[in-house]
């Protein structure tokens, strides 16, 4: 049997604040999740339960405090080569035009053909005539296309998403969504997509993991999504089976969602 | 009438241009010898002492410029020292502040002497590196240097400090090295700041081009208004401050356009047309 994409393996993640090392926050304790390679695996939880937290450590940038994370197999060591990451907040470089943004990745490899393959993605992200344009000038909708095409003109292996398209309104959202899917199904990657929007979960993945409030939030629940594929996020929605998979988990994930809450309200 | 001439956005030139021009006829009419009799003078030969009169001001610059020519090489010392502090400023400062922005325990070692020598009025280190430097261009350069690079070094400090951990992660994840980081994201980042500061540090080192020149030296506009002190010749005086002036603008417009070309990424507000 082959190796698993991405396996996190029992880790741990404690922030200590540099001004007061008394002052601790263990955002996740004893996670252990597998995404095997063409899985498409998504992770819900109430806010700030430490989601953005397990994909950091997945892509190397953030160091665990125990456990360890391996990727097709060896242990993970420095930034994840093999893994591509689309950010929620804005990450796009502002001094490079969108084309330049894109081919950013192929260029620091060296690659030769790095302005054609860039072109290539920015029309198949439905950007062709806006190559020139800086950040600052496109829509957030568009940077977010711009965002994609800059992660997957890589072809990494595993492709970690942190709530991609929280920012975007619904219809753009969709088509997004789709769009994802759509490369997603001819490329069979492994997918690591965090959200925090459980119809947004369901409609794209083959597992749905749920995790608990923080802090030392743990995986709590775990299903899986046997909606037929090629699916269409916006009528996905409407299928009985849809309707109770997303019962089973609003019923685990409700308590959770109040539990944080009431923390952040405490705070 | 006052409808044409009221003030808007399309005379706004003629406006500006007014304002100069009404100074200067004020300017004329006060110390011109008796055009108007002396209020706070005993003789009606001081104002134009104390002041220096516009039309002999002109005629002055008139001479350096056309009539005899005679400026140029020192209006090209005391640009080739400002050009000089700047470069040579604007480098240090840009190589210190990403070398201590990039490495804190380095930051934290030199913090205290870096915060003293910023303290320290440094125009003091004129006479000093007049004798280090004789008192050729290499003094002046000097103190346009000590001024300049402090404005540089902790704009590119505060500019590394705040790259935008979302666009740093990003260019990691993108697999680049530690020099592409630099190349690619620290230094677009930092040099949005330096041009921040670009108009104020450009300014600075022409102070201190002309201030080296006033306290020592055989050439340069600084040396044309010492000597003319030294013979009361006001008008002169005046007339070396205008130059100067006209060429601080001149410098200054100069990074304006520097600016507009390197920094079109920048977010400007937004440009809609009202039909």
């Amino acid at each position: 049997m082959t190796a698993p994409a991405l396996t996190l393996d029992g880790v741990s993640c404690t922030f200590v604040s540099r001004d007061d090392p008394s002052q601790r926050y263990t955002a996740v304790r004893h996670v252990s999740l597998k995404v095997g390679s063409g899985e498409f695996v998504s992770v819900v939880g109430p806010t700030g339960c430490g989601k953005s937290t397990l994909l950091n450590m997945s892509a190397g940038l953030l160091l665990p405090s125990t456990g360890e994370v391996h990727v097709f197999g060896q242990k993970l060591a420095g930034i994840n080569g093999r893994a591509g990451y689309m950010f929620q907040a804005e990450s796009l470089m502002p001094w490079r035009t969108a084309l330049e943004n894109v081919m950013a990745g192929l260029s620091f490899r060296g690659i030769a053909d790095a302005r054609q393959q860039a072109e290539d993605w920015l029309k198949r992200v439905g950007l062709g005539g806006f190559g020139d344009r800086y950040p600052h000038q496109l829509s957030g909708g568009m940077r977010k296309r711009v965002s994609l095409a800059q992660t997957l003109v890589l072809d990494p292996d595993i492709i970690l998403m942190d709530e991609p398209f929280s920012a975007l309104d619904i219809q753009t959202r969709q088509l997004m969504e789709n769009e994802v899917l759509d490369i997603w199904n001819a490329k069979k990657k492994a997918v690591l997509f965090i959200t925090h929007d459980l119809d947004e979960a369901i409609a794209m993945s083959d597992r749905v993991v749920v995790l608990s409030a923080g802090p030392a939030s743990h995986p709590i629940g775990e299903f899986h999504i046997d909606l037929e594929r090629p699916r269409d996020v916006a009528e996905v929605r409407t299928a009985p089976r849809f309707v109770d998979l997303h019962k089973a988990i609003w019923d685990v994930l409700r308590e959770e969602v109040l539990k944080g809450y009431k923390q952040q309200l405490a705070a | 009438m006052w409808q044409l001439i009221k003030p808007s956005r399309r005379n706004l030139r003629i406006w500006q241009v007014g304002v100069l021009v009404i100074v200067f006829v004020l300017w004329h009419v006060l110390t011109a010898p008796g055009l108007v009799p002396p209020i706070l003078f005993s003789d009606d030969r001081q104002a134009a002492f104390f002041f220096g009169e516009p039309i002999k001001i002109f005629s002055r610059i008139w001479d350096w410029f056309i009539a005899h020519a005679d400026i140029y090489r020192h209006l090209w010392i005391t640009l080739l020292e400002t050009v000089l502090a700047f470069g040579i400023g604007t480098a240090l400062g840009l190589a210190c502040g990403l070398w201590l922005a990039l490495s804190p325990m380095a930051a934290a070692i030199f913090d205290p002497y870096i915060k003293a020598l910023n303290a320290m009025p440094r125009v003091i280190l004129a006479p000093i590196f007049a004798v280090w430097f004789g008192l050729g261009i290499a003094s002046k350069v000097a103190l346009g240097v000590t001024l300049v690079f402090f404005i540089v070094f902790f704009n590119v400090y505060q500019g590394v400090k705040e790259v935008s951990p979302v666009v740093l992660a990003n260019a990691r994840m993108l697999g680049a090295s530690k020099r592409q980081l630099l190349r690619h994201v620290y230094l677009p980042s930092a040099t949005s700041w330096v041009f921040s500061s670009l108009h104020t540090s450009v300014g600075l080192t022409f102070v201190g081009a002309v201030v080296g020149e006033y306290l020592g030296s055989s050439q340069g506009v600084g040396y044309l208004i010492l000597q003319a002190e030294g013979s009361f010749d006001i008008n002169t005086v005046m007339a070396g401050i205008l130059v100067l002036t006209a060429f601080a603008l001149v410098l200054d417009m100069m990074v304006g356009v520097a600016e507009k070309v390197l920094m079109k990424w920048r977010p400007q507000a937004a440009e809609s047309e009202r039909l």
